[in-house]
């Protein structure tokens, strides 16, 4: 009886997040293999089957390229820029500072602002007349007449002189460059957080220890202080790939993916596939890619909490 | 063990001389690291923090301010004009409307259902109840921007296009959130919830009295991230509404921006205003909460 209850009780409680997990997250993965592999505009009464005819297409075209290479590029640049600044303020932050927390919480604010906000702030910031980077960009010009006059003939005052703010959103050389500027400036605070996070976890007698055994500042961030972080980093790697290739909404507000796809990436291409194009058939492919290449990167994190949950 | 307490003390006695001997050597280094420290402070402070002065300066600058070059760092004549001029360019108080619903109704959906899950996953007797884990983990492994095509086609099927059912259905249960809570409660002491079996309390009162209140820091922290999630969330509103009367503020604001554009930064960056300060505020008043909670789930897993 008591226990017939347990079970009912078990089946009540967990039905609705389940139904909803099977409606909204389960049956779109079956529905995007469907789509894969059929011809469709979303409209006409008419699915035609086409076999693996979509992935050769969209897998063979060169916008696809495009898209995989821009994700690439911003993907690995942002998070080694991100990690690696990251990683030099926390360990400057990593002593006892007056503001430090501060400085912590200002850091970390990018993180919690909206994808649109953010884009809006620095398409304004971006300006080539009106922002504050190209007044930045020209007062640093305009300090070539006070350079020693031996720079004149190489050339170097005239260069300096003559810099102007690139026109970042519209010239497809600098809008990649412009994109990574902004998430990692959004993703810096977090990178620190977890940083100083793991920092607080490395041993203190290890530190000692390497001293006595006569290690300087150097040896020890080789030998103490990366290896204690080695964790935390694997994790922080995993989860900013993950967030660089779910990236869309400062992309669609800022670039919309131009000019001439110069930042059109995956989310960003299935939304184009999807609802600008209405190709259900590519929209599915894309999707279908996605799943494979962020599978692989969450089962790596999911091992990396599996193992910490069970040996901490 | 005698004499392995005397090689500690051994240890730690030349631990301690080295130490002094050192003390002037790191003092020396420490002092220089020390202002390196308040160096990045202050520099990383200005340079994240450049945008944001720039957007508030901005929201109160005139139009023929703004467009001077070059810009002014602090606004000559600050106005108030560019808000009420925002809240009208756009129907600003209808998007906080349905982003508030959105949010709240989300976020309390999430928190409920992560709770009971959780609950029934940890406290309760079910033959296979493991493959119900597996599933919720399973859930986690896809992202939401895929799901984005199917969903819509669903969304129509059920006549649920640019409704608020719409916008909240699909995000209204959650894996992450179960998975949480679900490494929360097991951490809870047992014999707390076998004192109250005994004493005749039923499933649902321990959960509300004593697996709730116990669960607390972890459910803020859930409920928090839920909050910022759900009122930044862009691509899913961005698809399933078509009309101005059911736009969230993320979506309002990107359309200021096309429709004043680089006409009137003044009153686009005052609509960006009207995003940004709920999320700041928040932020302000439960930093602590956000911050840690982010650090103690990468350090914990």
């Amino acid at each position: 009886m008591r226990e017939w209850y347990e079970r009912l009780l078990f089946i009540l409680l967990i039905t609705p997040n389940m139904l909803l997990l099977a409606a909204f997250t389960f049956w779109p993965m079956i529905y995007n293999a469907y789509l894969s592999v059929i011809s469709w505009n979303f409209l006409s009464p008419i699915r035609r089957f086409v076999g693996l005819r979509n992935y050769e297409t969209v897998l063979t075209s060169d916008i696809f390229r495009i898209v995989l290479i821009n994700t690439a590029v911003f993907t690995i640049v942002s998070v080694a820029v991100t990690m690696v600044l990251g990683l030099g303020l926390a360990l400057l932050l990593n002593q006892p500072l007056r503001l430090r927390n501060g400085a912590r919480a200002v850091l970390f604010t990018p993180t919690v602002l909206s994808g649109a906000a953010i884009a809006i702030i620095w398409i304004y910031m971006f300006d080539p007349r009106f922002g504050p980077l190209a007044q930045i960009i020209n007062w640093f010009s305009s300090l070539a007449h006070l350079l020693p006059a031996r720079f004149s003939e190489s050339g170097l005052v005239e260069w300096l002189a003559s810099v102007r703010s690139p026109q970042w959103l519209s010239d497809p050389n600098w809008a990649m460059s412009a994109l990574i500027i902004v998430y990692v400036w959004k993703n810096l605070g977090y990178a620190v957080v977890i940083y100083l996070a793991g920092l607080q976890t490395i041993d203190r007698t290890l530190y000692e220890a390497a001293r006595i055994d006569g290690a300087g500042a150097w040896a020890q961030f080789w030998h103490v202080t990366l290896p204690g972080l080695s964790p935390i980093m694997f994790f922080l790697l995993v989860t900013s790939i993950l967030a660089c290739f779910q990236a869309f909404d400062i992309i669609r507000v800022m670039t919309d993916g131009g000019p001439v796809n110069a930042t059109n990436m995956l989310v960003y291409h299935l939304y184009e596939r999807g609802f600008i194009q209405s190709q259900a058939g590519p929209a599915g492919v894309v999707a279908m890619v996605m799943f494979v290449l962020m599978l692989i990167l969450t089962i790596l994190q999911l091992r990396f909490i599996e193992r910490r949950v069970h040996y901490s | 063990m005698r004499e392995m307490d005397q090689s500690v003390e051994f240890q730690r006695d030349i631990a301690t001389r080295q130490r002094s001997s050192w003390r002037a050597c790191t003092l020396r280094h420490g002092w220089i690291w020390h202002m390196m420290g308040y160096a990045a402070i202050v520099l990383s402070v200005i340079v994240i923090g450049l945008p944001i002065y720039w957007m508030l300066i901005a929201s109160f600058k005139t139009s023929r301010e703004i467009y001077t070059v070059p810009p002014t760092w602090i606004p000559l004549n600050p106005t108030l004009d560019n808000y009420p001029a925002a809240w009208q360019a756009a129907p600003f108080a209808r998007y906080y409307i349905n982003s508030i619903i959105v949010t709240l109704v989300t976020t309390i959906s999430k928190m409920t259902l992560a709770v009971l899950t959780a609950y029934a996953l940890v406290f309760l007797r079910f033959p296979g109840k493991n493959i119900v884990f597996l599933i919720v983990l399973a859930a986690l492994m896809v992202p939401a921007q895929i799901t984005i095509v199917p969903n819509f086609l669903t969304m129509g099927d059920l006549g649920l296009v640019n409704t608020y059912w719409g916008l909240i259905l699909p995000g209204a249960a959650t894996a992450f959130g179960t998975f949480l809570m679900r490494q929360y409660f097991m951490t809870l002491p047992r014999e707390v919830f076998e004192a109250a079996e005994i004493d005749g309390a039923g499933h649902m009162l321990r959960l509300w009295t004593i697996a709730i209140p116990l669960a607390m820091p972890a459910l803020v922290t859930t409920g928090l991230f839920a909050v910022v999630n759900e009122w930044n969330e862009f691509l899913w509103p961005l698809i399933i509404t078509s009309t101005e009367d059911m736009r969230t503020l993320p979506i309002g604001v990107a359309r200021l921006l096309d429709q004043e554009g680089l006409a009137r930064w003044g009153v686009v960056m005052a609509g960006t205003m009207f995003v940004v300060m709920p999320v700041v505020l928040l932020f302000v008043w439960s930093q602590r909460y956000i911050v840690e909670g982010i650090a103690s789930g990468a350090v914990k897993g």
